[in-house]
């Protein structure tokens, strides 16, 4: 039983899922970041790697290759996401949790119109990343697309980690989030370390739809939102205040979700995105700060 | 003395509201009613989303599958059981009260944003687990009481007869919904005044301080979410006979959970007046938008930037500015949240 | 001319006024001590000095107004060691030593400073890489002010250093407290409950009494007076 199982197929399988999960786990870690600084789930998330993509495929119109619209496109996000943030969010700075989770979800409908006001709704293409030829590893053939995209997203999160556990900034930006009384004692200005973690978000959120897009043979201004959802379930699986834990739940989330679609055939795509739900909120009930979240001890 | 005038105020008030609603028909188009009567729709599901999030402190983004179970329930008892639809109102709010009881149920162990993806996964999942039993609800036809039960659909002929008199159905439902939608609000604002509501606003202040002081934090937060259901189910069921008779798996998506929670945040939680502005909100807003561009788009980007806006400028809603403005004549008569 | 001088400082909470106009100074090298009952706005005066509370009233330092952000009050040389200690508890002692010298652009100073203070402070050099929130209360208190000192501040706020710590523990805070007031001529402003303690370790103290200052005098004469003592001090 063991042998005549398609282990080839099954390893294809658990790649394809977890390049999916990588980009999952790139958008997850986006939302931990502006978590961890503010405390809201940033709602607009999505769409705001939507706009970027579409951004980076206008210059693929203009006659620039993938990589380079790659990189112009990362950096111009991330300096979008500082001016967003002070326009949009600083306002609301000292305000509830709530009421900032609200201005979001106001975002993700201005960002989505806005989207669809400047590019037609037709549907478009991005030219491809990776080559599409696949690769032979240990007899099994792979696809390099699979591959570079899971390499491209732990690139990112390593990037990002090295970032905040070795530079004086990263740790002036995790010490905003974890105590901004404290910090500005410090003479931290938490104001900008939040600008800075919208701008790191929203650039990551840029090579998530990046890498997300071309995968999809052709997308249009909605094609963010399921990446979204998982997104969110992954980082609440791996726990809402730990970027390990949102790839580690992404990653297995985009590998269990393949899985089940091409080995449970009755579960058509919308009951999958149910089931992927119904399984995180097992391990909630087991776990009810996620896999690697702290479970908050609050001083009474 | 000071005190006798506050209660005056208050009763001054509410029979303002009272009588604005009885009043406004006269000036309202038959589709401006329409519009009113869903709007009172949305004012009823607010109403006990508010009990959930702004009261008892707990996030849910899966009321709008709530309202769904109401709407499938007036629908399911109308069409193939011979119920006259007006009868299965309190019917689609007790089966949605149990709904809300069991998404209460993960609520004891989970809070802030755990919570927040059970009630997510909940809203995502109610469209699939619809349309999977079709024998049930009609699966992605949904199901249309004008074709099925359309001696059972009050006023789905275009006028009924109500008190002698004779009422434009749109007028009717207007009626109906603000009507159900008062008395409701009446009884969540007894609700809160009471124990209960004291024990919501503990548990929403510091559970654990909530906790030592006996109360059963568990017991009160599964009953937030069953009364905010049943509230739910009856803006749900009222839906249905205001979207033409007809419900389908799509009509209470996601987007609707978003939707409900945005019009109570704007609307301003802890402010029962304020969910009503917070239900308008919702219902009229993306349709100015509408009017303002016929661009692609348009009435996406306006209605965000609205919300963006009233949070910007109101962190407490639309309610919030309403208390600040009545503050001086009403200081005690609306319960105070953060 | 005083290194911090506070003329007509009010402060409020809402709709309550925790100072109602104090007039306050420290000079160079001094330690001064801060006394009161609870709720006398001795933490107040602290938090208008870092701009943590909203201030009415001159506060100047240095010969300049004070900057009304607190991240800007610890760039112009005040490091304030708050009640409760302000320790980034999930950070590891080392992370917080090195945020305490964010403010400063000298390297080669940060990297001696950061030497000087592992040897000055041996426990928190043998628990470098644990996390803060791990370390006794003692050892707290001593991380949240090697990590003030890492800033080098010009004037250092300490307030209630004393709270929750075993007598032999303050005893030793406040021994090197004073070392480092001798040696390398910090000015000290230090808000404590523990009144005989305080004042054996400062030079001058004020005694405030609800938002006011009551009485203002040199350490010794205060713990002289019996009648003022009593009244004010309770002993």
């Amino acid at each position: 039983m063991l042998l005549a199982t398609d282990w080839a197929g099954v390893a294809q399988q658990v790649v394809a899922g977890l390049s999916s999960g990588g980009t999952y786990a790139t958008l997850a870690v986006a939302l931990v970041l502006i978590y961890r600084a503010t405390g809201v789930v940033n709602f607009a998330q999505g769409e705001l790697a939507m706009f970027s993509t579409f951004v980076a495929w206008t210059l693929t119109q203009h006659g620039f290759a993938y990589w380079p619209a790659f990189v112009v496109t990362v950096l111009a996000s991330f300096a979008g996401g500082i001016a967003l943030e002070r326009v949009v969010v600083r306002p609301v700075e000292g305000a509830p949790v709530l009421t900032i989770a609200i201005v979001t979800i106001g975002l993700f409908f201005v960002v989505n119109g806005v989207a669809f006001w400047i590019w037609s709704p037709e549907v478009k293409s991005m030219p491809n990343a990776f080559s599409t030829r696949p690769i032979r590893i240990a007899g099994v053939a792979f696809s390099i697309s699979d591959l570079g995209i899971i390499g491209v997203s732990l690139l990112a999160v390593l990037l990002l980690w090295l970032f905040f556990r070795f530079t004086k900034l990263g740790l002036a930006m995790r010490a905003a989030g974890l105590n901004p009384a404290s910090s500005r004692l410090t003479g931290i200005r938490v104001s900008w370390t939040i600008a800075l973690g919208w701008g790191l978000a929203t650039a990551l959120g840029a090579v998530a739809g990046l890498m997300a897009a071309p995968t999809l043979g052709s997308f249009d201004q909605n094609f963010m939102q399921p990446v979204l959802l998982y997104a969110f379930a992954g980082a609440v699986l791996g726990g809402i205040d730990s970027a390990l834990g949102a790839v580690i739940g992404s990653l297995a989330l985009g590998v269990f979700l393949n899985l089940l679609g091409t080995y449970v055939s009755w579960v058509g795509t919308d009951l999958r995105q149910a089931a992927a739900l119904a399984v995180i909120l097992g391990v909630l009930l087991v776990r009810p700060a996620g896999l690697l979240g702290t479970a908050v001890v609050r001083r009474v | 003395m000071s005190r006798l005038l506050r209660v005056a105020a208050g009763v001054v008030l509410a029979a303002a509201a009272v009588a604005l609603v009885l009043v406004l028909p006269h000036w309202l188009s038959d589709a401006r009613a329409a519009e009113f009567a869903r709007a009172g729709c949305f004012f009823i599901a607010i109403l006990g989303l508010n009990l959930v999030t702004g009261y008892t402190g707990q996030i849910s983004l899966g009321h709008g599958a709530l309202m769904a179970v109401g709407a499938y329930t007036t629908a399911i008892l109308t069409a193939d059981h011979g119920f006259r639809d007006l009868w299965t109102i309190p019917l689609a709010g007790v089966v949605a009260m149990t709904a809300g009881f069991a998404l209460g149920l993960p609520a004891r162990r989970l809070s802030g944003l755990y919570l927040g993806l059970a009630t997510f996964a909940f809203a995502v999942a109610m469209p699939a687990i619809l349309k999977r039993f079709s024998g049930l609800t009609g699966g992605s036809q949904g199901i249309n009481l004008f074709d099925k039960a359309l001696n059972r659909s009050t006023g789905a002929l275009g006028h009924v007869h109500v008190l002698g008199r004779t009422l434009a159905t749109n007028d009717f439902l207007y009626y109906l919904t603000w009507g159900i939608g008062l008395v409701l609000a009446g009884a969540a604002w007894v609700l809160v005044r009471g124990r209960v509501g004291r024990a919501f606003r503990a548990v929403r202040d510091s559970e654990v301080a909530a906790a030592s002081s006996g109360i059963n934090t568990g017991l009160y937060k599964t009953l937030a979410f069953a009364i905010s259901g049943f509230y739910a189910g009856v803006g749900g069921s009222l839906f249905v006979l205001v979207s033409n008779w007809f419900v389908g798996p799509s009509t209470f998506g996601f987007d609707k959970s978003l939707l409900l929670v945005v019009g109570a945040v704007v609307g301003g939680l802890g402010s029962l007046a304020g969910m009503a502005l917070g239900a308008l909100f919702i219902q009229f807003v993306p349709g100015w938008a509408g009017n303002l561009s016929n661009a692609r788009g348009a009435p996406s980007v306006f209605f965000g930037a609205a919300i963006v806006l009233v949070m910007i400028l109101l962190p407490g809603g639309l309610g919030g500015l309403l208390r600040k403005l009545t503050e001086p004549l009403t200081r005690r008569l609306y319960t105070r949240s953060e | 001319m005083p290194l911090l001088e506070l003329r007509g400082v009010a402060a409020r909470y809402g709709a309550l006024r925790a100072l109602r106009g104090i007039d306050l100074s420290v000079d160079q090298g001094e330690i001064v001590a801060v006394l009161g009952a609870n709720g006398a706005g001795k933490t107040t005066t602290l938090r208008a000095i870092s701009a943590t509370v909203k201030t009415s009233g001159e506060l100047v330092f240095a010969g300049e107004r004070l900057p009304r952000r607190p991240e800007a009050v610890a760039r112009a040389g005040i490091a304030h060691v708050p009640e409760g200690r302000g320790t980034f508890a999930q950070l590891s002692v080392d992370e917080n030593l090195r945020l305490g010298a964010h403010v400063r652009r000298d390297r080669a100073g940060v990297k001696a400073d950061y030497d000087r203070t592992l040897e000055r402070f041996p426990i928190l050099a043998a628990r470098r890489g644990q996390a803060a929130g791990t370390l006794s209360g003692g050892e707290q208190q001593q991380l949240a002010l090697a990590r003030a000192l890492m800033q080098r501040p010009r004037l250092l706020l300490l307030d209630e250093p004393s709270l929750g710590l075993a007598p032999l523990v303050v005893a030793d805070f406040f021994a090197v407290v004073g070392e480092l007031n001798e040696q390398e001529g910090l000015s000290v402003l230090v808000v404590e409950q523990n009144a005989s303690l305080a004042l054996a370790s400062s030079e001058r103290a004020y005694v405030l009494e609800v938002g006011r200052v009551a009485v203002a005098a040199a350490s010794a004469d205060l713990q002289r007076h019996e009648s003022v003592r009593r009244s004010y001090l309770g002993y």
